[in-house]
């Protein structure tokens, strides 16, 4: 065990002197939230700019009303058509907006006229407000007064809740759900493939230097190898709390310098204000902070110590299962290229778990695929963290877990086995045939 | 005591048999060549010694201990395909390797100190391997074989990629840890290494173990009586001798190679033919370690070796 912890210590040590570790380190955590804050940024200068869209309306059959929201501003005209065109044409407004004197049962000839080529959003925006106008006009029609069409569009606000077993309830919100499994499956996919063409490269490196012979005449290849997987998985780990610490320092710094401008949170901000004050504005602020209420709820209800926990354990669990079967890889042959053919099936159950999380977790938790996908250990470090957050049965849970040590076993077992041969075979051309030879081998 | 016994060891492979019931007594003290042609086996046989692999049959005793896992750190080995950590330092290189030897990290620093010193590399420590030459990578892989101070060094075709100057100073560092008690297996094609520093050899061929010995016994009981004279003058050969060969060196000079029956002395035949020609010069003909190993591989056998013997 002490010459394990020596080659620990190497892998280790050497990786995180490297210049690149360094680089990669910083870098990473500097660039995602420089993109974070970029959109931000963007999002945040489209929100302004789309407040200031001004439409000249010329509306010849006097039957529509507009009124100026976030979106547009409505200037009304009265003057002809020509006319108004060319004034419009001397402003920088966004379009102008022609309606004839027309029918509503047959609302035909209403023309937007716009310098340039507007975003269909917008379009369709307008579209939408035209629209709902007629409709309004027509039920009018049929002697409906506002006060019915008011309640004919009643506010729905659906609640989301999950009943358990013991019949207590529980408020989700799938979107947030949805967003945690989806971050989380992709970092332990991210992970595990990054790590474990680390590995294959490091047994590779040490098969071509030759040094490996000189390494098994001091400790047993399993332990070289077992050293090495756990000397860079302690690299991964201490690469990742960086970045996580890092990323989230930064991205909360950016945040709060950018995100206090959203409108959004502005306009939240005001409403708080006048909480108090204003009654009418009482019930549209409840219902807002309701909103924001039952979004922290959400997101209190979710279990996070649990979810921390079996991210770490499938993180792990995941890395160790895949690491042992790249190092068998890497010690099969004596370049990288030829490790691709090997690399591929082994890569291949990873993507199948990444798929599935897109297929059928985020889509389906509880259906039967995704148990499947979620219990198998070659899927199950990416299908069980993409699913964790939407609840499992922990009956699953320990299936699952179990399954995985057992299949980090079976695959250390196996790998370890083809290792000990391979590492010391060089100018082979090795096959599956020859891999299954090598596994069979006595001593 | 006898630094390492193995006996009967067999390692067979999906195809192939790599060792077939190979035993070698090694004496403690000596320098020990493994002879064999390419894919005799030899390799094995030290992986096996090395506990790199291990042995489908048979047992290996060192220093009178079977052999254990904890042996690793008496024995040093040197690999015929070399290498190093090309992207690490010098002196954390064997650093690391020392300390998997078993050392402390304190012994560890103080021999490579030590060894360091001794091939006057001390400026080394800092130097990245791969921005050594091969010769010095070499000396650098040496230090990490002996530095430990093994009781057993095993040295696979130790002077390859040595220039001269180096191989001298490898052979005199190997002389020294002779001296020091040091037990060395050399595995080698090199007759002439042989020749000069062995006191004991085996010779493996096809996994099997043909010859094994302190390199005089095994010299002397290949020798073939055969002696060869210098003389002027021609004589007639006596009876009990045979005539092997017989070539004008000068004018009425000749060299006659004369085959004695089993058991005769040099005194004797000199004696004999004393009488008969002026004798200008007399040596006995004693094989060697080519000879021997040629013979004996091509031939596969005794009676192929004294003719290949004869006819050399």
């Amino acid at each position: 065990m002490n010459k394990v912890w020596l080659i620990i210590q190497r892998e280790f040590l050497n990786r995180v002197q490297k210049k690149s570790f360094l680089i990669a380190t910083i870098l990473v955590p500097l660039i995602i939230p420089a993109i974070i804050g970029g959109l931000v940024y963007v999002a945040i200068k489209e929100s302004e700019t789309a407040k200031a869209e001004t439409v000249h309306v010329l509306d010849e059959s006097k039957l529509f009303k507009f009124e100026s929201n976030r979106q547009f501003t409505f200037v009304a005209l009265d003057m002809p058509v020509e006319q108004a065109k060319k004034a419009y044409n001397e402003t920088k407004d966004f379009g102008l907006l022609y309606i004839p004197a027309i029918d509503i049962n047959k609302a035909e000839g209403i023309a937007l006229y716009t310098k340039e080529n507007p975003s269909i959003e917008k379009v369709s925006d307008l579209k939408g407000l035209l629209e709902s106008q007629v409709h309004d006009l027509k039920l009018k029609e049929y002697n409906i007064d506002e006060a019915t069409l008011k309640s004919l569009r009643p506010k729905v606000s659906m609640k989301q809740f999950n009943l358990t077993e013991t019949g207590e309830e529980k408020s989700s919100n799938s979107g947030l759900l949805y967003g945690l499994g989806f971050a989380l499956g992709i970092l332990i996919y991210m992970f595990v493939l990054i790590y474990g063409i680390q590995i294959m490269q490091g047994v590779i490196d040490e098969k071509t230097s030759k040094i490996v012979e000189v390494i098994v005449s001091s400790v047993k290849p399993f332990q070289l190898m077992l050293g090495k997987i756990l000397g860079i998985a302690s690299v991964g780990l201490l690469q990742f709390t960086i970045w996580i610490v890092l990323i989230s320092v930064l991205s909360s710094v950016s945040m709060g310098y950018f995100g206090t401008k959203l409108p959004q949170q502005q306009a939240m901000e005001q409403m708080n204000k006048s909480f108090v004050a204003d009654p009418e504005m009482k019930e549209a602020a409840n219902q807002q902070n309701g909103k924001v209420g039952d979004f922290l709820a959400n997101a209190r209800e979710i279990p996070f110590a649990k979810i921390a926990f079996t991210f770490v354990f499938y993180f792990l669990g995941g890395y160790l299962l895949y690491g042992a079967l790249f190092a068998a890889v890497g010690s099969a042959v004596d370049s990288q290229q030829e490790a691709q053919q090997f690399q591929f099936p082994v890569t291949i159950p990873l993507l199948i778990g990444y798929l599935g999380l897109f297929m059928f977790i985020l889509r389906d938790p509880h259906g039967p695929i995704s148990f499947w996908l979620s219990v198998i250990p070659f899927t199950s470090p990416v299908a069980m963290v993409g699913r964790i957050a939407f609840g499992v049965p922990d009956w699953q849970l320990a299936l699952s877990m179990i399954l995985l040590v057992g299949g980090f076993f079976l695959t250390t077992w196996v790998a370890g086995r083809i290792y000990r041969v391979g590492i010391l075979m060089t100018g082979t051309k090795v096959s599956y045939k020859v891999l299954a030879k090598w596994f069979m081998q006595k001593g | 005591m006898n630094a390492l016994e193995a006996r009967n060891v067999t390692k067979q492979y999906a195809t192939h048999k790599a060792l077939d019931s190979v035993s070698i007594t090694i004496p403690e003290k000596t320098i020990y060549g493994l002879l064999g042609p390419n894919g005799a086996g030899k390799t094995t046989l030290i992986r096996i010694i090395n506990q790199i692999i291990s042995a489908e049959a048979g047992s290996i005793e060192i220093f009178g201990e079977p052999l254990q896992q904890k042996h690793v750190g008496i024995i040093g080995y040197l690999p015929e395909e070399r290498g190093l950590y090309k992207k690490m330092k010098v002196g954390e290189q064997l650093l690391y390797l020392a300390q998997l030897k078993g050392l402390s990290r304190k012994d560890a620093l103080a021999r490579i100190k030590v060894w360091l010193e001794k091939f006057e590399v001390k400026d080394w420590w800092n130097k990245k391997v791969e921005d050594l030459s091969k010769g010095m990578a070499q000396k650098v892989q040496f230090i990490s074989t002996v530095m430990h101070e093994p009781r057993l060094i095993i040295l696979d075709e130790p002077f390859s990629g040595f220039d001269p100057v180096n191989a001298q100073l490898i052979t005199e560092k190997i002389l020294e840890l002779k001296e020091m008690g040091s037990t060395i297996i050399f595995s080698t094609h090199r007759m002439e290494t042989v020749e000069s520093l062995c006191d004991h050899i085996a010779l493996i061929n096809k996994s099997k173990k043909i010859l094994e010995g302190a390199k005089k016994q095994v010299k002397a009981q290949y020798k073939s009586n055969t002696f060869t004279i210098e003389h002027k003058g021609t004589f007639v050969v006596p009876g009990r001798y045979e005539l092997v060969s017989q070539s004008i060196t000068e004018d009425d000079h000749y060299s006659t190679v004369i085959k004695a029956p089993l058991g005769t002395t040099g005194n004797e035949v000199i004696r004999n033919i004393i009488e008969l020609t002026e004798v200008h010069g007399f040596q006995e003909k004693l094989p060697t370690m080519a000879d021997i190993f040629i013979g004996l591989v091509k031939g596969e056998g005794d009676e192929a070796l004294k003719k290949h013997l004869l006819e050399v």
